[in-house]
């Protein structure tokens, strides 16, 4: 690159340092100049906005802004809209609910009220889009451990399964059947209750399997292995598992039991929330 | 004498260490304990040994021996601090990275992250910032560093106290406050370390030779003093008991966050800025060999930017239980904030008018000037996001993690890398660098990293922002958490990508410093002396 020819420089300070000089520029204008709007933007924002801490309390600013009050009144605001909407979905049979000209449909009050509260207190659990996981029920299908009618899902919510701090909750004990039952005996129920659901099982272990589970399994999960629900007794025979169908999980379930709990929402939800949220589960496809 | 009396000392630091094994409640506490006798018990033996010695007379000249520690554990811990962050930052999107099954827990994002952001900034940035400030002070006040050995005990103090940090983390002993998560103990050692480099670093400008200070060193005096009243103030705790390592914060709820994040920011402000200030207005004006733009500037934007970060923390907490007058001077404090951050990039980029062709033929200005424009440009970022209304969405969202990233990255990481490659070939004197070209892919290769982390950080922030705040006509929110995570997958891999990038570069410009201290067929040249 040539060098242009050099400009004057500007006096340095004097000052040396291992070489190191310094020029004395003045500072940029645009540097100061903006410098001082941002000061004087900063003291007008102070008089009129809470900024300085009295003995009592702060200065309050010139519009009395407060985003306590901001956040209650916004929240009293969506409240008053939707307090005719809530207690209407109140009132109503909850089967009723999703026909309803004011609150029902797949895109109503109910339904979209149901799924933002699904969306914040159960989809750590039930996953995003219901499907569940390992341990936790997919709530798309049309398998349901505690009944799948809107007034027994209304139920299951409220109530919660297996939660102590609930008095009305869905309650029921599988037994722990390692103390139960002969390390045979559990090998070939297994082997029976894969039978019902898998083409590929050990047909010699599942006929002997079928007399222990018609002994010590069938009060619960019924002769035809369909299960129960009222106690929340799995259908055996439909290839859906809430814990695993593979030999592992199977006999790990027989061996240790399982005890599976969800919350009761009763009183931490409104009973709208509660309803509106059975009429979402209800109609993702699997609802009775 | 003086060995007997210091070897007594270490052989009860030993005995007491050993009885805090013994009566230890947890295992991040004994660990520690262990620590301390292995090093104590080995400068025990080593004073032992020099028993009866004859004096030796006191070195003269520049102490660099410390300096050539500093620079290569710089480079060590960066490149640890970089992996562990590639790793917690590929976790986010493959949990099986996780290893749970053979890490048991212990390779979980929750431990790994602090072990990142304390390998990074205080392990990486501390030892830069200790390395640097050393050779600059001598440099400027044409004295020899003071204190003698003590300048070692800063050095080898601080490692210990980095290894206590990062195994504590590891072992599950944390205080879970924000970049200060080492328990007590660990907390007053570092104290006592840090008053020892306050102490060389005054004691070296009292005896300078220079009649005036200079702007690198009040940058760095700053920092020291600031950085020493954030830790003892934030760290206030009670132990639960003498033998074991946790703690009982003195602040509660909403101050105690407060607490937290005007340590925090100052932690930003202070070590990440004001500390690589002073780097910066030393290497480069050297670098370019022109002089700084312009003095007055440097005053008034010093006093303005230690004057105002002070405030700043506030911003961290808005819309919380912070009470509104501390969120208003949190933000109108970081908006003020804005010229005088920017007085020292100004000082920067306007040292080389008149040297910008260098920048066409020497790639460690570049990395030096490209550290700058970061520098900037996160600066003009931090104001920004400080206003409340922005920072209703870009809170707690990935754009905060992409400021950081630029900050760190771009400023503090290449401003570092540009005074490595300033320092290694003066203090293993050699002529010049290994290889320019191998600075050049570095520079490339950096900078790319960084472009691709943080535009991958910004788009998933605010989408992330936008998806929490959307709501239907009816108010309701239209998506779960984890839809948001869900839509962030491939950013996270670009981000992750931008890492490797940067860690690819980070390792060439080891194996560069490694050739240039060996001397890969350079003559040694003959150090200055100080006098």
């Amino acid at each position: 690159m040539a060098k242009k020819p050099e400009k004057k420089e500007p006096p340095t300070t004097g000052h040396e340092w291992d070489g190191i000089r310094e020029y004395d520029n003045p500072m940029p204008r645009w540097w100061l100049w903006t410098f001082y709007a941002t000061i004087v933007w900063g003291i007008g924002y102070m008089i009129l906005y809470p900024a300085w801490p009295m003995i009592n309390g702060a200065t309050t600013g010139l519009l009395g802004y407060s985003s306590r009050a901001e956040v209650a009144e916004q929240i009293a605001a969506v409240n008053e809209r939707n307090a005719p909407l809530e207690t209407r979905i109140e009132e109503l049979a909850l089967a009723d609910i999703i026909s309803d000209d004011l609150v029902g449909g797949t895109n109503g009050f109910a339904y979209n009220s149901g799924k933002a509260t699904f969306f914040t207190f159960c989809a750590q659990c039930h996953g995003a889009g219901g499907a569940g996981s390992v341990g936790y029920p997919n709530l798309l299908d049309n398998n349901w451990l505690w009944g799948g009618s809107i007034d027994e899902i209304y139920a299951t919510i409220n109530q919660g399964i297996r939660d102590e701090n609930n008095p009305n909750t869905h309650f029921s004990e599988m037994p722990v059947f390692s103390e139960l039952l002969a390390k045979d005996e559990i090998k070939n129920v297994v082997q029976y209750v894969q039978s019902l659901s898998f083409d590929t099982f050990d047909v010699e272990m599942a006929a002997a399997g079928e007399t222990v589970f018609l002994d010590n399994c069938a009060a619960c999960h019924q002769d035809d292995a369909t299960g129960d629900t009222f106690g929340g007794a799995p259908n055996l025979a439909d290839a859906i598992w809430l814990y695993g169908g593979d030999t592992e999980s199977l006999t790990e379930t027989v061996k240790n039991s399982r005890f599976g709990m969800m919350p009761a929402w009763e009183g931490r939800l409104t009973e709208a929330q509660v309803r509106s949220v059975a009429v979402f589960v209800h109609a993702q496809g699997g609802g009775q | 004498m003086q060995h007997g009396i210091k070897a007594a000392v270490l052989g009860l630091i030993v005995f007491l260490a050993m009885i805090a094994t013994n009566f230890g409640r947890d295992l991040a506490y004994q660990f520690h304990a262990i620590l301390i006798i292995l090093a104590a018990g080995y400068l025990f033996i080593r004073e032992i040994g020099k028993i009866g010695d004859p004096v030796k007379p006191a070195e003269t000249g520049y102490m660099d021996g410390v300096i050539r520690a500093g620079v290569i554990a710089t480079t060590f811990w960066g490149l640890i601090g970089f992996s562990v962050g590639i790793w917690i930052a590929f976790q986010l999107v493959f949990p099986a990275m996780n290893l749970g099954e053979l890490l048991k827990g212990y390779g979980n994002f929750g431990r790994l992250r602090p072990i990142h952001t304390s390998a990074v900034i205080f392990a990486f940035g501390g030892n830069a910032l200790i390395a640097t400030s050393f050779y600059v002070v001598q440099r400027t006040s044409a004295a020899r560093l003071w204190g003698g050995n003590l300048a070692w005990f800063v050095f080898w103090g601080y490692q210990l106290f980095i290894l206590m940090a990062a195994s504590g983390y590891l072992l599950g002993s944390t205080q879970s406050r924000e970049y200060a998560e080492p328990e007590w103990y660990v907390d007053i050692w570092l104290t006592i370390v840090w008053l020892a480099y306050l102490a060389v670093f005054l004691g070296t400008l009292f005896k300078r030779k220079e009649p005036h200070i200079y702007v690198a060193n009040w940058f760095f005096l700053a920092f020291i003093i600031t950085v020493a009243l954030l830790h003892v103030v934030n760290n206030m705790a009670v132990p639960v008991s003498i033998f074991g390592s946790k703690s009982v914060s003195l602040f509660s709820g909403v101050q105690d966050a407060m607490v937290q994040w005007w340590y925090g920011h100052n932690a930003v402000g202070f070590f990440l800025t004001a500390g690589f200030l002073g780097m910066m207005y030393y290497f480069v004006p050297k670098q370019a060999e022109r002089p700084v733009y312009s003095y007055k500037l440097s005053i008034i934007h010093f006093w303005a930017l230690i004057f105002l970060y002070i405030w700043a923390g506030p911003h961290h907490l808005h819309y919380t239980a912070l009470p509104d007058w501390a969120q208003t001077l949190g933000m109108v404090m970081s908006i003020m904030l804005w010229m005088p951050s920017w007085g020292g990039m100004i000082n920067g980029l306007m040292t080389l008018s008149g040297a910008w062709d260098k920048l066409r033929t020497d790639p460690v200005l570049r990395i030096m000037v490209v550290s700058i424009g970061f520098y900037g440009m996160s600066t003009f970022e931090g104001p920004m996001m400080a206003i409340k209304a922005v920072n209703s969405l870009s809170h707690y969202t990935d754009w905060t993690i992409g400021h950081v990233h630029s900050g760190a990255l771009g400023w503090n990481g290449m401003i570092t890398f540009g005074a490595l490659y300033f320092l290694t070939p003066r203090l293993w004197g050699r002529e010049a660098l290994y290889s320019l070209r191998l600075v050049s892919w570095h520079f490339w290769l950096a900078t790319i990293g960084i472009v691709l982390y943080a535009s991958a950080m910004w788009v998933s922030g605010i989408m992330e922002g936008l998806m929490w705040r959307e709501v239907d006509a009816q108010g309701f929110l239209v998506n779960s958490f984890a839809d948001t995570v869900e839509a962030k997958f491939s950013l996270y891999i670009i981000r992750g990508t931008g890492g490797i990038l940067y860690l690819t570069g980070a390792c060439i410009m080891a194996y560069n410093l490694w050739k240039t201290a060996k001397g890969a067929g350079q003559a040694v040249t003959k150090a200055v002396p100080a006098e």
